[in-house]
């Protein structure tokens, strides 16, 4: 659990940077940092691990205070992962994988251990990127590599700075939904700054946005794009807000409210799983040329049809519940 | 260019001594200017205004013709009765070889990508291990161009430390030109030209060698 109290940073005596931020991140989940460049969400972020000196106000991880802390051993209990991957060119992908076990201290048969267990983890094998230096892996794949050392010595707490910001869009997407498997199994607590709202739905348990220094809301996504608290947020998440939502909602939950109309014709109409969320069921209904979707349960069997007025009504009546 | 190389298998032994002399003065200077030098370039990193100044007075101090700070140190020096010989050349070399030393060092450190020097301080690196680990690897190679210049800038200069009683190959230039003996001058030319390109070279593979294999 990592908590925000009256923090505040000043930068020259009046530029307040980061100004009187108040909330409590849960352990195990993913709370993004939204907002416009100069919002102070990368200060706050660096605020964590002292790389930006705190000017008021503490933060605690669970209950200690971060100031109290010898900052070097501070940053080794917290992973780190930047957006240009921060690896270091004179270190093979081992080196640097390994390097803040290294610092604690560990054996080389632990450390060798955990790089092959986390390098398996996203997908990377171990023995062939081993001895490679980073200039030799493309852009995922260094950007991988930069998770698994921030995850080497498994802290409990990650800092991610736009950790997926220079990667192009399809290869971002992809290590967006690795890593959310990842974080499945591995139930960190993160915080993670990002300036894309599609991103922060995606990615976040909880979203707080920020506009000068100030923190504007903190929800989870569903409830910040129903009810965005003031102007500022409503302008960020954007005018399709209802649609950005539907990518947070399955045809199963759809299922929960909504019975399905029998099936006309199974031949021709295209198909859509349960657990296909809906922002991709609206898609498939607005490309074919049929006006339904047969719906299929895991074991491929169709067990209704869906229809645009389905996910409207489904949209509407959430909107007003949240 | 007959009784060059006639000088040359003549004299042979005599040669490899001034050589041998000429290359001790310029390892020791070098040496101990890498010492002095590298720690300094580091440490200017930190503090901008003064980095200005000290490479301001290294540049001035390369302006300094060589045989004039060769003068200026013989009243100093003699205070210790050494106002000539071995020690003013090596002083002098050690003063040249700032510049390219602390300059180069200065630069690397600064070009380091500030991602890599954000990311090591991230992780809860010490500024030490910071230093050790990723700076001076990432650094090395300039910083062992700046050596290469100093080494070769010395055995130029060292050459003229003859004159002061330092020995070397300059004395065969020295006494060359008071006796008029052409074949003796372009010897001992040769021999710096010689050892400089050697000299450069063999620093050439351990630059190489200490660069960073992914960099």
């Amino acid at each position: 659990m990592i908590q925000f109290s009256n923090v505040t940073k000043i930068y020259n005596g009046n530029v307040k940077a980061v100004d009187d931020v108040n909330f409590t991140v849960q352990k195990g989940n993913i709370s993004v940092f939204l907002g416009p460049s100069g919002c102070g969400k990368t200060t706050l972020l660096r605020m964590v691990n002292r790389l930006v000196p705190i000017t008021d106000g503490t933060i605690s991880i669970n209950g200690t205070d971060t100031s109290s802390l010898n900052e070097i051993e501070l940053r080794r209990k917290i992973g780190y992962v930047i957006q240009s991957n921060g690896l270091f060119p004179n270190m093979n992908i081992e080196e640097n994988v390994c390097i803040v076990p290294k610092l604690l201290g560990w054996d080389r048969k632990k450390q060798r251990d955990r790089f092959n267990y986390l390098m398996d983890l996203v997908g990377l094998a171990p023995d062939e990127y081993r001895n490679r230096y980073p200039h030799e892996l493309s852009g995922g794949q260094q950007q991988r590599v930069g998770i698994v050392r921030a995850m080497a010595a498994d802290p409990p707490v990650m800092l991610m700075d736009e950790p997926f910001g220079a990667l192009d869009p399809i290869i971002r997407t992809h290590i967006q939904n690795e890593f959310l498997q990842i974080q499945k199994e591995v139930q960190k607590t993160i915080l993670f700054v990002s300036h894309d709202i599609d991103e922060a739905i995606k990615m976040g348990d909880r979203v707080a946005i920020f506009k000068d220094g100030k923190l504007m809301q903190y929800d989870s996504p569903a409830e910040l794009l129903a009810n965005p608290k003031n102007n500022f947020v409503r302008q960020f998440v954007g005018s399709d807000r209802a649609i950005k939502s539907l990518s947070l909602y399955t045809v199963a939950d759809l299922l929960d409210q909504t019975k399905l109309k029998p099936v006309k014709n199974k031949l021709t109409t295209p198909r859509v799983s349960v657990d296909t969320n809906l922002r991709e069921v609206l898609s498939t209904l607005f490309n074919g040329s049929e006006s339904e979707l047969l719906v299929e349960d895991h074991n491929k069997q169709v067990i209704g049809s869906l229809t645009i007025a389905d996910v409207q009504n489904y949209l509407q009546s959430n909107s007003q519940t949240a | 260019m007959q009784s060059v190389f006639q000088y040359f298998t003549n004299n042979w032994s005599y040669i490899l001594e001034l050589t041998f002399q000429h290359f001790q003065l310029v390892a020791t200077a070098v040496v101990i200017a890498i010492l002095i030098g590298v720690p300094l370039g580091i440490y200017l990193t930190t503090n901008k205004a003064l980095a200005e100044a000290v490479l301001q007075i290294c540049a001035i101090i390369m302006t300094i013709p060589s045989i004039a700070l060769f003068g200026l140190m013989i009243p100093l020096l003699s205070v210790i009765n050494q106002g000539i010989g071995f020690l003013p050349a090596l002083i002098a070399l050690i003063l040249y070889s700032q510049l390219p030393i602390i300059r180069n060092t200065y630069v690397a450190i600064n070009n380091v990508n500030p991602d890599m020097r954000d990311a090591a301080i991230g992780i809860g690196m010490t500024t030490w291990q910071r230093l050790r680990q990723v700076e001076i690897p990432i650094a090395l190679p300039v910083i062992m161009a700046g050596v290469r210049t100093a080494v070769v800038l010395s055995i130029g200069i060292g050459a003229i430390a003859a004159f002061i009683g330092a020995g070397g190959l300059g004395v065969l230039i020295d006494q060359g030109i008071s006796r008029s003996n052409r074949d003796m001058v372009i010897a001992g030319a040769i021999g710096v030209s010689l050892l400089s390109i050697i000299a450069d070279s063999l620093l050439g593979l351990v630059q190489k060698k200490l660069s960073p294999k992914g960099a």
